[in-house]
């Protein structure tokens, strides 16, 4: 009998499940009725090469460093070099974080992730009524430029490269680190680093914003001009799908929330007359790195190809490096426990390895102790040594995309680039991401889905340890790390010096060209320097910004 | 206060963010999962003073108020909350919850605040605290003090602190 190796295939699955899976699960039947992804996405019992019947691995996967990028954006990927073990930190002081950092660059870390306090993100001043009691406790207090030639006070920035989580105010930021740099003599087109200056995963999930979407666009599209010119090798924003995630978005929504809004940002210094190829480069992205290790990979993987194809097909990119995306990732906050906290160190690992395998660029792990508060000294190297035995004990940076083939790990990829491209095109119909943020869509998807999980936990449909299963009745306690109050008063008499001493004239010169350069079309970036380099505070820019671009807010909502 | 309609046992409750975190996943699941129990419920939405939320809390005529803090700014902002309303003549109770050290809580609880949610809780043990432990006119009430604290119901691990 005559027959082609498809039926052959099919034929020979169905003849197993017949013969050998049917009368097993008779006698012993499966643990579920349906089993599914963290993100709901249902997982067959076995995946076979029909699975792939019309899948093409050259159309499909490429090769590493070659469109579509599936299997990574560089050639040799880990064998040339490891990730960027970047963990992410900041709190009290700018002298308080400055030692951490020399801590962590002595004992191996590769870059620097600056973690700015609250008031700081919504650009706010330590002084601020509004900053009351939250000076220095997520993360450090910066206000000048005092404070940031502080908090790099050793470090010099033509070596080291440096990620600042800040996005509201960021072009402030931004001023200040190459303030600090020229300072040190460091030349702009050396200078190495990332902003995360994501504005638009703030208004659909982490929610520290100042201005309305509009005017924040505006003002990235100035940043993305400036540095393509002054400061070629930063990397211009770190378009972020981490905090979407942690707000309870699905892998999917995760993956088609962030890529579109990388498409606006692309559209936005398109339409204001960038050319493509001239910034794209240097857009990276930033990945949660969640507990569901198969789905986690597909997802690294099926993004890498959406971006590809959207910046070549879409917006006609040519360079190949504008269609390759590199990305950062960062264990998940939101799935670490507070009961039992030494497991969080096991699920920090595996949610490593997963992003290892999915190709990531640079990591954060996360400190067991995070759910408590911010990592102790002790807490951080378990967290960094995690990624130190990752690459260097296990093998697992040897080969490159070692899962490529896999039939369940390609079809999972297929189908969360299918979800995501839905949802990508449901946002093209609303009119792009800002008219869908304004439509308030990603916010409700998000709270939907968080909804949905919160539910599926407490019927015990999803499985937190020591949460909803395999509970203890007292854990041991852990050491957590104490902000003091007085971080806040030594915070705010610092600044109050800093705006004694400085020239008032120069200042007040540097806020009317920063008023006349909003209400105008001009570049912001020069005049927020010079107001930076004369000491205003964030809290003076930003405000004096607010009076031209005006604020924006979320109201009250009966549920 | 006149009669507002309200069923058995239903409650007009607000649940706020007070502070700048913009965290408010854990928030927006407790303000539907307590609509969903049959509650009222008023979220105030983010970065909201203290002052701001008080003022609301009155303008609304809420039987309770709910606030979540994932700062660590929880010390500062709760006792604040609470002592504007004492200066407003209310006695409108406040529970909370958020990311909160276990050895913050009796100073808490001394300041007034009646139970703190911790991570791991689930919205059941919020929606049964909230039944056995908020009465409707909590303004009305003020001074006859028919309320008086239930012994806390056993800890269960890991969930209310």
């Amino acid at each position: 009998m005559k027959q082609d190796g498809a039926s052959t295939r099919r034929r020979t699955r169905r003849q197993w499940e017949k013969g050998t899976l049917v009368p097993a699960l008779k006698k012993a039947p499966e643990r579920m009725a349906e089993f599914t992804t963290l993100s709901g996405v249902p997982v067959e019992r076995l995946y076979t090469p029909e699975d792939l019947e019309d899948w093409r691995p050259e159309e499909k996967l490429g090769l590493p460093g070659e469109y579509p990028f599936t299997r990574g954006p560089y050639p040799s990927m880990y064998r040339g070099k490891l990730w960027t073990m970047r963990q992410f930190s900041g709190f009290g002081t700018a002298k308080d974080t400055n030692r951490r950092y020399r801590y962590l660059l002595d004992h191996g870390q590769t870059g620097l992730s600056v973690a700015f306090d609250i008031p700081t993100l919504m650009g706010l001043d330590s002084d601020d009524p509004r900053s009351l009691g939250e000076v220095g406790r997520e993360g450090v207090a910066i206000d000048t430029l005092a404070d940031m030639e502080t908090l790099f006070e050793g470090i010099p920035l033509s070596k080291v490269s440096t990620s600042m989580t800040i996005n509201a105010p960021a072009a402030v930021f931004l001023a200040m680190y190459l303030a600090v740099a020229r300072k040190q003599g460091a030349d702009w087109k050396q200078v190495q680093g990332t902003i995360q200056n994501d504005i638009l995963k703030e208004y659909i999930a982490q929610k520290e914003w100042i201005y309305p979407p509009r005017p924040s666009i505006r003002i990235i599209v100035d940043m993305i001009a400036f540095c393509t010119r002054h400061v070629p090798k930063w990397n211009t924003i770190s378009i972020s799908g981490y905090h979407i995630r942690e707000a309870g978005a699905t892998a999917a929504q995760e993956l088609a929330f962030t890529l579109a809004d990388g498409i606006g940002y692309v559209q936005a210094c398109t339409e204001a007359g960038l050319d493509v190829d001239s910034f794209a480069p240097r857009l990276s992205f930033f990945w949660n790195a969640h507990s569901d290790f198969f789905e986690e990979i597909a997802k690294y993987r099926a993004a890498r190809r959406i971006w590809a194809r959207a910046m070549r097909e879409r917006f006609k990119a040519k360079d190949p490096r504008s269609w390759t995306l590199r990305t950062h990732a960062q264990t998940a906050g939101c799935s670490l426990t507070a009961q039992q906290p030494y497991n969080n160190i096991v699920r920090v690992a595996l949610q490593a390895l997963s992003a290892v395998l999915g190709g990531t660029q640079s990591l954060h792990t996360n400190s067991m102790d995070e759910t408590l508060g911010l990592p102790t000294e002790q807490a951080v190297t378990i967290a960094l040594r995690t990624q130190q035995i990752l690459a260097e004990e296990t093998g697992v940076a040897n080969t490159i995309d070692p899962l490529a083939g896999s039939y369940f790990v390609e079809s999972l990829t297929d189908r969360i680039e299918r979800q995501g491209l839905d949802l990508i095109e449901a946002i093209d119909r609303m009119g792009g991401i800002v008219a869908a943020i304004e439509q308030g869509f990603p916010q409700r998807e998000i709270a939907e889905a968080a909804f949905r999980y919160q539910q599926q936990l407490e019927r015990g449909e999803k499985v937190m340890v020591g949460v909803n299963r395999h509970v203890e009745s007292a854990s041991a306690p852990i050491e957590i790390l104490k902000i003091p109050p007085s971080a806040e008063t030594r915070q705010i008499r610092s600044l109050r010096r800093v705006r004694m001493k400085r020239n008032a004239r120069a200042q007040r010169r540097a806020m009317d060209s920063l008023l006349r350069a909003a209400r105008g079309g001009r570049n912001l970036m020069p005049s927020i320097l010079e107001a930076v380099e004369g000491y205003a505070s964030v809290g003076e820019i930003c405000g004096t910004l607010k009076t031209v671009f005006g604020e924006y807010r979320e109201e009250k909502t009966h549920f | 206060m006149a009669d507002r309609g309200r069923g058995e046992g239903k409650l007009r409750l607000l649940v706020g963010k007070v502070g700048l975190d913009g965290h408010d996943r854990g928030v927006k699941i407790i303000a539907r999962a307590l609509r969903d129990a049959g509650h009222e419920v008023i979220y105030t939405g983010l970065h909201q003073t203290p002052e701001m939320v008080v003022a609301t809390a009155i303008q609304e005529d809420v039987d309770a108020v709910s606030l979540s803090i994932l700062s660590g700014a929880h010390n500062t902002l709760f006792p604040r909350v609470i002592e504007l309303l004492r200066r407003a003549k209310t006695s409108i109770p406040v529970f909370g919850g958020g990311i909160i050290p276990e050895e913050d809580i009796p100073f808490l609880k001394k300041r007034g605040v009646k139970a703190i949610f911790t991570p791991g809780t689930s919205t059941q043990d919020v929606i049964d605290w909230v039944a056995r432990n908020i009465r409707p006119g909590a303004q009305a009430s003020r001074g006859t003090e028919a309320r008086r604290e239930k012994p806390a119901p056993r800890r269960r691990p890991g969930k209310r602190r």
